[in-house]
């Protein structure tokens, strides 16, 4: 909310200034976002009157007025079109000193402008500071009092503070609330505004009728006949109103307005010639339509609360008014209504309907519930003084059993003492709370019942006046110390990998790590995922960011293309994070491990393998992460197709038989869609399967030589090596200690469609050393099992 | 047996002079060798008397001794040379680069999340995660935001449908934890958070840690205490530290805290407060007998700080050139 400082200190005027006053309130919970003097720095100017305007004998566009500051006649050349006879300006004689846009001070001096002299300049606001509008030289009321120095006449010497209020403080909300605020901060006392109570001359009233009392438990009206829509609003009321954001549109809109900012209460003023019958405060009715003040249509929705009259929903309640019963020129007869609305039945609709008002806002975090009559009579007041008229008598509607009720709140000081770990004394507790309103009342010893004002909607249990009493008794002023506990162990299994180890492993084997969003593009996720349909935001903020990620691929693709986009050839991504997997009802969210290479082995040096990667440089890095546990052993890999990878180069990781993860070549044609340079070789696999690991289990070692036997086979093409490696285990006895696989070759001397594979096994007894026969023997059955299954023969 | 002087010179003057372990060899058969010079002169002790003998054959066995001791003394000195040749041969350019797999490297906000982590864990905070898409109910009602509340205008929420959205926080793993668990409770809560907002100071998906503590007497002033000491070991400066207040539905004082790292401005870094007795309430725990306090930090705003980085998408473009700076 922005705020004439000047109008604050109508109320409270504190000896402080007004960087002091902003940080005051910025320190108890009124967020200040800027100051902004509400005219430049200058001085010299003055109210002028311009006694004639003729044309300028060599220029078309300039003028040359003869211009009085009352006592003196001065020629000034001006090129403003407004410029006329009879019109009061903002005069700047010469010697004036006014300050450019770059923020430099220039002097006014005499001048010659095209052979004729000039004393002095008439200014526009912009040339003044006070607004950016160049159309014109200020045009100021008829009755400015000539001469006076317009600062004085504007009461330029002002600052508007724009404050970010928190949604629970609409007490602050009106000068008043923040004119309390300030007492408060100060020890000040606060001037508030009295309105006294306006004696009717009219019977005139119209009736009212509460339909919904629970969403409106108070309804106010007031008809005021006779008023004089020609009148204007006194400048002191226009320029308050634009210091705080406001228009000035007609005085009678000015004057609820002016109400809505002096004390919070939104009120609005309706022609009572445009309305039939009553007010009747009621839902609306499914897709009943409200054509509103900006000229927009509402289809309205029976969750609103509408005022409406016997025929018509006339205002979106609390919210907007209707075009066609509010105040117009022609307008006579006036129907001024000031209301309170629950705060519950207001909350939300503004925004559901695109819009959002002073009063929507005032109303969405509450009204004073006490303030109506008061609101009313000061407004009346204001009316009759500026559009004459004669009121009625206020007729208020009102559901007591829906208005809220005062809220009594137990406070106890061993509490305050508690939660803030300070002895607040209990004279402070008392002086504090009652500046801002509260009724304290000592209920025991060390305990008050603190009566709560019907504006502070916020406050209804104990910790919310202590909030009130750290916040005025300054956070910083507060004791400061660290928390005690006891030194408990805390749990820390040694099973388990951290995903600190993964991630340092990824970087150690040269993966960098990336961070991409979890939501992509719907067409890019289904390339990616053809078993489920990712899960669509419902609001997303772009079609780049639709839909949830059921795989990291997407996203570390697109930041490969990005990359590679940017001259980088040697690519190596990884990212840890959450997919989205909707399976059926549910949705799997999971933490997984994905990581992409692409581009050279090695970084380009003098020694570097510079090879293309291929799917066994991701296996290996793969494996190293599957071995972080030591249950390297639990986990195979089987070829399975996948959407996104090429047939031929694409594997499932399995544990324990169940598919935890993919690794593969991306396919081909997404490659060539995508507009990259492949090849590019991903995995993907499960997080918590590789954060689960085992504890070591210590064998003995045995003290007798191994012996070793190599094998070389040739064994059709199509054979896999894990088939081949489980038989030469599984046949090789009790003793064998590994399988190691040392070579695999094709081409010459080999056959085609056939590979050689050269296996070293390695046997080892733990009590005693493995004689030639033994060994024989079981490579025997080795070889034989393994032409039985593969047609596998030795090479000689 | 005058000859011995002489011969033993001889013999001292070859060893010197060979120049390979070969030579050497030679040397040491012609002098020492059953047939060498001072081999020979032993049998002709033969020719003395008894008396002469031992003498004679004392100072023969002395001059073998002492041509020994060249002959070694040389070998070493040649098998030094040669080591030296061979080493000063393999020889090598260490300035070279090394060969193999270069280091990658984490993402700064990963750092920084660690860092951060790292400083509670050791206070005695464990580590709880959650999931990212929540029910309404994680997200707001139990963190005392009710459908109406004018606060949910402050989160920019994605969602999915009535009831379900990405989490605008991770306040709802708190929440999780409070349910499950009674105090003392001490936990951070790292993770991915969403907001429905994207210009160049927001980006729709961010990162947060918030934590937790709740114990009995747990005070405002243990809450500025145990933050105002984050910051300064955070940041290793000794940053101005100044606690604002705000306005969370889920905490009661709510703070915001600004630093001022010398510059004269203040920079909001967090938001805090003292967990509001309704927060307990729904989950279980007696706000009479238990306090609490809790607090959320944006993650890449602290990284920008941190390590000066100018815009906050720079995060989530990846870029290498942007990455591996922070190797």
């Amino acid at each position: 909310m922005k705020f004439s400082e000047k109008w604050l200190r109508e109320l409270v005027d504190p000896a402080t200034d007004t960087q002091g006053i902003a940080d005051q309130i910025t320190m108890a919970g009124l967020e200040v976002d800027e100051i902004v003097p509400v005219a430049g720095q200058f001085s010299g100017v003055v109210v002028g009157e311009i006694l004639s305007a003729e044309p300028h004998p060599n220029a078309d566009k300039l003028q040359v007025c003869q211009v009085t500051d009352g006592s003196e006649t001065f020629q000034v050349v001006c090129g403003a079109p407004n410029a006329r006879g009879g019109l009061k300006t903002a005069f700047a004689k010469v010697g004036a000193v006014l300050s450019a846009p770059d923020g430099s001070d220039f002097k006014i001096k005499k001048a010659k402008l095209r052979q004729v002299e000039s004393f002095g300049m008439l200014c526009a606001d912009d040339e003044l500071g006070i607004s950016d509008d160049h159309a014109g030289i200020m045009e100021l009321a008829a009755d400015a009092p000539v001469g006076t120095d317009l600062r004085d006449y504007l009461g330029l010497d002002d600052a508007v503070i724009d404050v970010d209020l928190t949604p629970n403080r609409g007490d602050c909300l009106s000068i008043t609330g923040l004119a309390r605020e300030v007492g408060v901060l100060n020890k000040a006392s606060v001037r508030y505004v009295e309105a006294d109570v306006v004696v009717p001359t009219i019977d005139d009233t119209f009736p009212i009728t509460l339909d919904d009392p629970e969403g409106c438990p108070r309804y106010q009206g007031r008809v005021i006949r006779n008023v004089n829509m020609a009148a204007e609003t006194p400048l002191w009321m226009v320029e308050k109103l634009r210091r705080c954001g406001i228009r000035s549109i007609d005085p009678v809109v000015d004057v609820t307005n002016y109400v809505l900012l002096e004390l919070g209460q939104p009120m609005h003023a309706f022609d009572l010639s445009k309305l039939s019958g009553g007010i009747v405060v009621r839902k609306a009715t499914p897709g009943e339509k409200l054509t509103l003040l900006d000229g927009n249509e509402a289809q309205l929705n029976d969750n609103t609360l509408v005022i409406a009259d016997s025929e018509k929903a006339v205002a979106m309640a609390g919210i907007f008014g209707g075009e066609e019963t509010g105040v117009t020129a022609d307008s006579k007869d006036i129907f001024l209504e000031c209301a309170y609305f629950n705060p519950i039945s207001i909350a939300g609709r503004a925004r559901s309907y695109g819009l959002h008002t002073d009063a929507s806002h005032r109303y969405e975090r509450g009204v004073d519930w006490q303030l109506q009559r008061k609101a009313t009579e000061r407004a009346t007041r204001l009316l009759l003084d500026i559009v004459g008229g004669e009121a009625g008598p206020v007729v208020e509607a009102v559901s007591e059993e829906y208005l809220p009720t005062a809220a009594t709140v137990t406070l106890r000081q061993s509490k305050v003492n508690q939660v803030l770990a300070f002895e607040m004394p209990a004279l402070e507790i008392e002086e504090i709370l009652t500046r801002l309103g509260m009724t304290l009342e000592r209920s025991g010893d060390g305990e008050w019942s603190v009566a709560v004002p019907s504006y502070r909607f916020d406050i209804s249990i104990e910790i919310d006046l202590i909030e009130e009493l750290a916040r005025v008794y300054g956070y910083n002023n507060l004791p400061v110390k660290v928390p005690t506990a006891e030194l408990n162990m805390i749990a820390n299994d040694e099973s388990k990998v951290t995903i600190r180890s993964v991630r340092s492993q990824l970087v150690g084997r040269g993966y960098q790590e990336a961070v991409t969003y979890s939501f992509i593009e719907k067409g890019l996720a289904a390339q990616f995922d053809d078993k489920h349909e990712a899960k669509a935001l419902a609001n997303p903020i772009s079609a780049e960011m639709a839909v949830m990620r059921t795989s990291i691929w997407p996203g570390l693709v697109k930041a490969l293309q990005h990359n590679q986009n940017r001259q980088q050839s040697r690519i190596r991504l990884f990212e840890t994070g959450q997919r989205f997997l909707p399976e059926g009802d549910q949705l799997i969210q999971e933490n997984v491990v994905a990581g992409l290479i692409c581009g050279p082995r090695q970084s380009e040096g003098w020694s570097a393998d510079s090879a293309s990667v291929d799917f066994y440089d991701l296996k290996g890095d793969v494996e190293s992460l599957l071995a972080l546990g030591g249950c390297a052993d639990q986990f195979s890999f089987a070829a399975e197709r996948h959407v996104a990878l090429h047939p031929g180069q694409s594997a499932a990781i399995k544990r324990n038989g169940d598919t935890v993860g993919y690794l593969g070549a991306l396919h081909p044609e997404l490659v060539k869609s995508l507009d990259l340079t492949g090849p590019v070789f991903l995995f993907e696999i499960v997080q918590a399967v590789l954060l689960d690991g085992g504890l070591p289990r210590f064998t003995s070692l045995s003290k007798f030589p191994e012996s070793r036997r190599d094998l070389a086979l040739l064994v059709n093409d199509s054979v896999a090596y894990d088939d081949i490696r489980a038989i030469a285990q599984q046949q090789g006895g009790e003793f064998l200690k590994a399988v190691t696989l040392f070579d695999v070759y094709q081409g010459k001397g080999v056959e085609p469609g056939q590979k050689s594979i050269a296996l070293g096994l390695t046997w080892q007894h733990p009590s005693r050393t493995l004689n030639d026969e033994e060994i024989n023997e079981v490579i025997d059955f080795v070889v034989s099992a393994l032409k039985n299954e593969f047609g596998a023969t030795l090479r000689v | 047996m005058e000859n011995i002087g002489i011969l033993l010179e001889q013999g001292k003057q070859a060893a010197e002079q060979a120049t390979s372990a070969q030579d050497l060899d030679q040397v040491r058969v012609q002098y020492l060798g059953k047939k060498g010079h001072l081999t020979q002169l032993l049998k002709g002790l033969g020719a003395l008397s008894a008396e002469e003998r031992p003498q004679a054959g004392a100072k023969i066995n002395e001059a073998k001794q002492a041509l020994q001791d060249v002959l070694n003394a040389r070998k070493a000195d040649l098998e030094s040379a040669a080591l030296e040749a061979k080493l000063a041969e393999e020889t090598i350019d260490v300035t070279l680069p090394g060969r193999g797999q270069s280091l990658g490297g984490l993402h700064p906000v990963t750092k920084t999340l660690q860092r951060i982590e790292e400083f509670f864990a050791r206070i005695g905070y464990s580590v709880a995660e959650g999931p990212e898409i929540e029910d309404d109910y994680h997200n707001f009602e139990a963190l005392n935001i009710p459908s109406h509340h004018p606060a949910r205008a402050m989160h920019d929420t994605f969602y999915f449908n009535a009831n379900t959205l990405l989490r605008t926080h991770t306040s709802g793993v708190q929440v999780r934890t409070m349910e499950s668990q009674q105090p003392p409770i001490r936990i951070i809560c790292p993770g991915r958070v969403y907001r429905c907002d994207y210009d160049q100071t927001h980006s729709p998906m961010f990162h947060q840690v918030e934590g937790l503590i709740v114990d009995k007497d747990i005070s405002f002033a243990d809450l500025k205490g145990t933050l105002e000491q984050f910051l300064r070991e955070f940041f290793e400066e000794d940053v101005k530290v100044r606690f604002r207040p705000s306005y969370f539905p889920f905490t009661e004082p709510s703070i915001e805290v600004d630093i001022d790292r010398g510059d004269g401005k203040w920079l909001e870094v967090l938001g805090c407060g003292i967990v509001h007795p309704k927060v307990f309430e729904y989950s279980g725990i007696d706000p009479e007998q238990y306090t609490g306090f809790a607090f959320g930090m944006g993650v890449e705003r602290l990284a920008m700080l941190r390590y000066g980085v100018n815009d906050l998408r720079l995060f989530f473009e990846n870029d290498l050139r942007f990455l591996s700076q922070f190797n």
